[in-house]
């Protein structure tokens, strides 16, 4: 390949050092949910959202940035994982389950969907699984649309509603808490759980990337027939790629059901497949920092739309010709082909490292 | 016996059109080893634009014969279609031939997106009426089973569009180089072909079967919309698995037994799972033909043909 | 003298092409075994086939006393063996270091929950494979192009990577596939030294390549391989000789 990832032409000052890049992004992170509640709660909930799409990126990205194994039905994980929590936590069914045990039985519900999608295929010629993945996420969805009859199990197209939120010891984080008199708001509260659900997946993603796990993965997604070569069991390391990606989405899509409350087909059409796997593909497939950035850009791209592009263009041309949905398609399929040709490496190439030691050369 | 003819009858019409879109997978795999997830968008762009045609036509000579309208909606259709296949091509796959294996696979992702809402901004997201340019009246032959002109003229369309296919790659010069080009690139090139040239040439005749298939879809179906370009997309490509990808006469006989498959599964969904699935789960079938084809006869029917890419 | 590996019999076929045709070799434990022919004679097919890369259409082969695996690669590697590709195949994303490490796969046995807690077993193990690996480059001569990129190394390094990460399975037989294919003469060189080198230390060598003066300097023994057959075997002073192999090599000009 020609274009290979050359760093971007910044100026030096702005490549941090180490010691001060992460203390500075962990203050970032805790503080974005003030920043964005001075510009009003709706950016609040943009951020929460952003959360739990950068956890369906990180597992994502283990399939597809790791292994090199292209799921296109990626959000069925996250709906086995949401419908989960939908029937064990909800009136839907009368049960009501805490956290504790949903959350975790999403997760392994998804990852033996993983394991059950995976097993039949993944031994077969590797751009094969693109379309099996793709026609089992609609398949889970036909289902879900279909459920409600002869027994009413998903509620069909209208989903199920008045899902119970995440409750940790006693705290509904769904109601604004009142602390010493202060009113601290609910979209905070989940702001700051989902990111403790984010930074432990980091470090879990970072210490399989740093393995032996992560290097088979590495060396099967480089050149599978070497891999094979040397002993690696291509087969079980793929099952295994894809079963962990499952469970990262199995948790996001629980953590989904319980914060929005309400969960229906619509939320897991191709489309979200596909907005998951563009985030990736701008930060750059494997590197984790830059999948994370993506996948914020992305969750934030419909909101400054809306408030951007409309006026702008009811500035230009007096009316809007693009509606803000339009737009966000044709720059994320835009996204998608450009990024291929030219920058594959991604917006933020960095080097991914699959041993404890610093590479030398870019 | 008159449901099991009509069922037939039924499978025989959307298995054809299958089979026609089949093919373009087929043979892009057979030669790129790439699955063209763009290739079901030009269905839908074949039929939006016939459709364009037609009303323009309609509206500038009001009167024209329907057969009239038909020949030059396909006649805008099928180049433009040919145009935007050749395009594809050229920009996105091209450059991508030694990249690393995901990359044209999300660009064919990418490019099926954008031709989509492409369509949307140009036809907006509503469903259009596809006007019914061969008669649809119902005739009788037999008790119990009907069949339309349409339906007719679906199939033998479909088959001499296969047929003709058939003859250009067995007998043409172009189809000697494209075969040999499927063997191996490089050995081609040794032997004086245009490895470039042949495959442009693949990517357009399949859009054009694909047009085709899309006036065929659409006229059956009476309905063009942006994203109806999918499922058919995804069905034929299960069609050209079926029958071994790669495989040219695969493609047809897949896309055939699809049809039939699918024709016959939806009548008697509800017997075979005890009522469980009604016929709104017709369009799994083609998943779990798919999921059982790789599992028990991954290589297909008839065997499939693909480039040495080592 | 212990035999390490033996092939019985050993076909394939590629549609109506003959590329094996009972082949059946020999190899003793220690030595540096040559299989020599002209192109396209089925060198790199028995290697394929060796390793489980193909599957076999007839014969076995045995190392050790016990019937390999067919087909199954990753199998094959447990039983000793460990190759090299005649194209350099080798991770091009990983450094060096990482490359080598991912050679030794099939020696370390940490498991996903030992990696997640990243128990003190696993630690260790990382530990001590980083340090293996290190040790590994230094000893095929790229200790100092640990941290490069596999594909930004030069093309000799390349191919001296692609050795250490096959050592780095610890096999008993090392296959390699035309490694001085594409070397300068000084490259060739050092390549050779390298293989004795490993021969020293008590690793079997099966070794294909072209250039014939290295064969005949380096082999112990030789087999030569003709449009699948193998025609002629003995030591490198014997197969020269041999009035087959001489037409072989000189009456042959053929289409691959
Ligand atoms: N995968 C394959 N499919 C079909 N034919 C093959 C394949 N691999 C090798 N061959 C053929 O088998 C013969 C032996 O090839 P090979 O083993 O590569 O020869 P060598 O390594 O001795 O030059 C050649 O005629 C080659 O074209
Ligand atoms: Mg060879």
């Amino acid at each position: 390949m020609t274009t290979t990832s050359s760093a971007l032409p910044l100026p030096a000052s702005f490549a941090f050092d180490r010691r001060v890049q992460r203390p500075l992004v962990i203050l970032l992170a805790l503080a974005a949910p003030l920043i964005a509640l001075a510009m009003g709660k709706s950016w609040v909930r943009v951020l929460d959202f952003a959360l739990l799409y950068v956890l369906l990126a990180i597992g994502l990205n283990l399939v597809v940035g790791f292994a090199g194994l292209l799921d296109l039905g990626y959000i069925a994980f996250y709906a086995v994982g949401a419908y989960t929590w939908a029937f064990l936590a909800s009136p839907h069914f009368g049960i009501h389950l805490p956290f504790w045990i949903v959350l975790p039985l999403g997760a392994a519900f998804a990852a033996l969907a993983g394991i059950a999608l995976g097993f039949p295929t993944l031994r077969l010629r590797g751009d094969y699984l693109a379309i099996v993945t793709l026609g089992f996420g609609e398949i889970i969805r036909i289902f879900m649309n279909n459920l409600n009859q002869p027994i009413n199990i998903t509620n069909g197209p209208q989903g199920i509603d008045s899902i119970d939120p995440l409750t940790i010891a006693g705290l509904d984080l769904s109601r604004d808490l009142d602390l010493f008199g202060f009113q601290i708001s609910s979209l905070l509260l989940y702001y700051y759980a989902f990111l403790a659900c984010v930074v432990f997946a980091i470090i879990l993603v970072r210490r399989l990337q740093i393995s032996r796990i992560g290097r088979a993965w590495a060396a099967i997604r480089d050149d599978e027939l070497a891999a094979k070569a040397i002993g690696i069991d291509t087969r079980m390391m793929k099952l295994l790629a894809f079963a962990l990606g499952a469970t990262f989405g199995g948790v996001s899509g629980g953590l989904f059901a319980a914060f929005q409350g309400f969960v229906s087909p619509e939320s897991f059409s191709l489309m979200e497949s596909i907005v998951v796997l563009t985030m990736i593909v701008l930060g750059g497939m494997g590197n984790l920092a830059g999948v994370i950035v993506g996948a914020i850009m992305l969750t934030a791209l419909p909101e400054l739309l809306r408030h951007f592009a409309v006026p702008m263009q009811m500035a230009l041309f007096g009316k809007t010709l693009l509606d803000p949905e339009v737009l966000r398609m044709l720059l994320l399929s835009l996204a998608m082909i450009v990024m291929m040709l030219v920058r594959p490496a991604g917006l933020l190439p960095a080097r991914t490292r699959y041993a404890h030691r610093d590479r030398r050369n870019a | 016996m008159e449901t099991f003819l009509q069922q037939t009858l039924n499978g025989l019409v959307s298995g054809s059109i299958y089979a026609l879109v089949a093919l373009g997978y087929t043979m892009v795999y057979g030669i790129l080893g790439l699955i063209n997830f763009a290739h079901g968008e030009l269905v839908m762009i074949g039929a939006l634009v016939a459709l364009q045609t037609v009303t323009l036509l309609n509206a500038a000579v009001p009167g024209l014969h329907p057969v009239i309208l038909l020949l030059a909606g396909v006649a805008v259709a099928v180049p433009v279609c040919m145009a935007v296949g050749y395009l594809i091509e050229r920009i996105g796959y091209r450059r991508l031939r030694n990249a690393p294996r995901l990359a044209p696979l999300i660009t064919a992702i990418g490019v099926s997106f954008l031709l989509q809402t492409l369509a949307m901004i140009i036809w907006g997201r509503e469903f259009h009426v596809f006007p019914q340019l061969v008669s649809t009246t119902p005739m009788q032959p037999m008790d119990g089973v009907v069949v339309s002109p349409l339906q007719i003229f679906t199939i033998v369309v479909a088959f001499a569009l296969m047929g003709g296919l058939m003859l250009l790659v067995n007998k043409s010069r172009l189809g000697r180089a494209m075969r040999a080009t499927a063997e191996n690139h490089r050995v081609a090139g040794l032997m004086g072909i245009n490895a470039n040239g042949v495959i442009a040439a693949t990517f357009i005749i399949g859009s054009g079967l694909a047009a085709l298939a899309g006036v065929l879809f659409a006229s059956n179906y009476a309905i063009a919309h942006y994203a109806m370009g999918f499922t058919p997309g995804l069905k034929a490509f299960t069609a050209a698995v079926l029958g071994g990808i790669g495989n040219l006469p695969g493609a047809m006989v897949g896309g055939l037994v699809l049809g039939l498959v699918e024709s016959f599964g939806a009548g008697y969904i509800e017997h075979l799972t005890f009522g469980f699935l009604n016929s709104s789960y017709q369009d799994i079938f083609a998943f779990m033909i798919l999921g059982a084809v790789l599992i028990f006869r991954p290589s297909g029917l008839l065997g499939e043909r693909v480039a040495d890419r080592a | 003298m212990i035999t390490l590996l033996e092939s019985r019999a050993v076909n394939k076929r590629f549609g109506g092409l003959k590329a094996l045709t009972d082949v059946s070799l020999t190899i003793r434990k220690g030595e540096v075994y040559g299989l020599i022919g002209p192109n396209g004679a089925g060198k790199t097919t028995f290697f394929n086939v060796l390793t489980g890369a193909y599957a076999i259409d007839g014969g076995e082969f045995v190392m050790n006393g016990a019937e390999l695996p067919a087909a199954t690669p990753h199998l094959v590697v447990q039983h000793g063996i460990a190759r090299t590709f005649q194209n350099i195949r080798l991770f091009r994303e990983l450094t060096a270091l990482e490359n080598v490490m991912a050679g030794h796969h099939i020696r370390s046995s940490a498991g996903v929950w030992g990696i997640l807690t990243q128990s003190r077993a696993a630690r260790e193990e990382e530990r001590l494979m980083q340090e293996r690996a290190l040790e590994i480059l230094d000893y095929v001569g790229i200790g100092r192009h640990a941290d490069t990129v596999a594909r930004n190394l030069s093309y000799g390094d390349q191919r001296r990577l692609e050795i250490a990460r096959a050592l780095a399975t610890e096999p008993q037989l090392l296959a390699l596939d035309e490694p001085a294919a594409g070397m300068n003469a000084t490259e060739t060189v050092g390549l050779r030294t390298l293989v004795e080198t490993i021969r020293g230390d008590g690793i079997t060598v099966l070794l294909i390549e072209h250039d014939v003066k290295l064969i005949m300097g380096l082999c112990d023994r030789v087999a030569v391989l003709d449009f699948g057959k193998k025609i002629a075997e003995g030591t490198p002073a014997e197969v020269q000789r041999d009035p087959d192999v001489i037409r072989a090599y000189l009456g042959g000009h053929r289409a691959h």
